[in-house]
């Protein structure tokens, strides 16, 4: 199986090829449209700014690209979010795979989330032996509200979609890389797609 | 929920661990990698490395230490001790660390905080902060603890946040291997004034001294070294019983 992940310059890519590698696959990083194209499945990574990183994506011509993929796409943190409609991030526009507006939490809560946190809802072939309930690992200070694509939810001041999904594209929020067993499980139910 | 974090502290020495102390299935005490392993298999929910070498070699030791780590663990780890440009955290992050924590270099530099935040996001930068009360109020003290100044602690949090910074750990010199629990009057008013999370360190000796930081300190997370080295306290021990305790707590 070729597994691509896309190397944009934004984010911590190493822990994700770690991760992988302990499942017994090896990754690929690349920012080749060709390469993107022909690989069985691709990770797209993210942390750090929205604005910033869509600029990125613009400046490669892969915002184009990955909406039009047609094999299993899943996008991580700050990756899922661009997926979606928009981000109050910069005020930037994102992918638009997702129908769905990425947006800040409040500032009563503490911002960023950081820590483990509940996943509920799961809906989908991602989360295939996964318990409900189960603790995955989250840093993020903006989040996708409920929508007709959401897979999985968590809860921080209130219910957003913790993970989302349409066709061959899947997003979490949170880090399955840094996820414990429960993370490993989901990337080989990625993996095993 | 969101659950309250425990995280164990590994001190660092030329790749090292300082205090390294046999446990039953570590082949070698001082080796930090299997030492992370078997504090994420018992449940931590985040590791910090402290580097306290002061050699030449220190930035690629560390930096393949981190390597290392971050091949085998599978949990968020936070690497700190020395760190003082946009240069070191790029080498540290790209070889797998999650988050880098700056201490004495932000308070010589505060601008250092925005650079790097600015470059790397705040998720992934952790001011550390030490204080010792003189004269009844907190004041800011410098490399580990033994040079002190005049900054107000809660002033400097404040800073600190504006700045960008994603977390704040915060030690207390007074309570520092004592082993009579947080210095919780001084957490729970840098909780309640500040709007990101804040990691509790510096006195942790009983199970009990971890559910006061979170209830009455309102800590989101809480570090401790000795007490986790030493197997005065089993991870998985202390979080059943946190939880017992209706605190929020992965198991």
């Amino acid at each position: 199986m070729e597994l691509i992940i896309i190397d944009y310059g934004a984010g911590n890519i190493q822990s994700i090829k770690f991760a992988v590698q302990r499942l017994g696959f090896e990754a690929v990083l690349s920012r080749n449209e060709n390469e993107i194209r022909k690989a069985d499945k691709i990770i797209f990574p993210g942390v750090g700014e929205a604005s910033s990183a869509m600029k990125k994506l613009r400046e490669s011509g892969l915002d184009t690209l990955i909406p039009k993929l047609e094999q299993p796409v899943l996008g991580i943190c700050l990756g899922m979010q661009l997926m979606c409609n928009s981000s109050e991030e910069g005020k930037t526009r994102g992918l638009g795979i997702f129908d769905v507006d990425v947006i800040k939490f409040s500032r009563e809560l503490k911002v960023p989330q950081i820590g483990w946190n509940e996943i509920t809802g799961l809906k989908s072939k991602l989360f295939q032996q996964i318990p409900e309930r189960s603790y995955i690992y989250l840093v993020h200070s903006f989040y996708a509200p409920l929508a007709k694509e959401t897979i999985a939810t968590s809860e921080y001041g209130l219910e957003y979609s913790a993970a989302l999904s349409k066709n061959n594209f899947f997003g979490t929020q949170f880090h399955p890389e840094k996820s414990s067993g429960v993370g490993a499980q989901i990337l080989k139910n990625f993996l095993d797609m | 929920m969101l659950t309250k974090r425990i995280i164990p502290c590994l001190d660092i020495k030329n790749g090292r661990t300082v205090k390294g102390v046999n446990f039953v299935n570590l082949q070698d005490a001082g080796d930090p990698v299997e030492l992370a392993e078997l504090y994420a298999s018992a449940g931590a929910d985040e590791l910090v490395f402290l580097d306290i070498s002061a050699t030449e070699e220190k930035r690629k030791t560390l930096a393949d230490l981190v390597y290392r780590v971050a091949e085998k663990v599978n949990i968020p780890f936070t690497v700190g001790g020395g760190i003082r440009s946009v240069e070191d955290v790029d080498g540290l992050l790209q070889n797998g660390a999650d988050k880098v924590s700056v201490n004495s270099s932000a308070v010589k530099n505060p601008e250092l905080i925005n650079e790097l935040v600015g470059k790397f996001g705040s998720q992934c930068i952790v001011v550390a902060i030490d204080a010792k009360q003189v004269d009844g109020s907190w004041k800011v003290h410098l490399v580990g603890g033994k040079v002190p100044t005049e900054i107000d602690l809660f002033e400097w949090a404040q800073e600190v946040e504006k700045r960008g910074a994603g977390e704040i750990l915060f030690t207390s010199m007074d309570h520092d291997g004592t082993k009579s629990g947080f210095a919780n009057k001084a957490l729970k008013k840098l909780s309640e004034e500040l709007h990101i999370p804040i990691i509790a360190s510096g006195g942790a000796g009983e199970p009990h001294h971890f559910a006061d930081t979170f209830i009455k300190g309102k800590a989101d997370a809480a570090l401790a070294a000795s007490v986790f080295h030493f197997k005065e306290i089993d991870i998985t021990d202390l979080k059943k019983e946190l939880r017992k305790e209706g605190i929020p707590i992965r198991l």
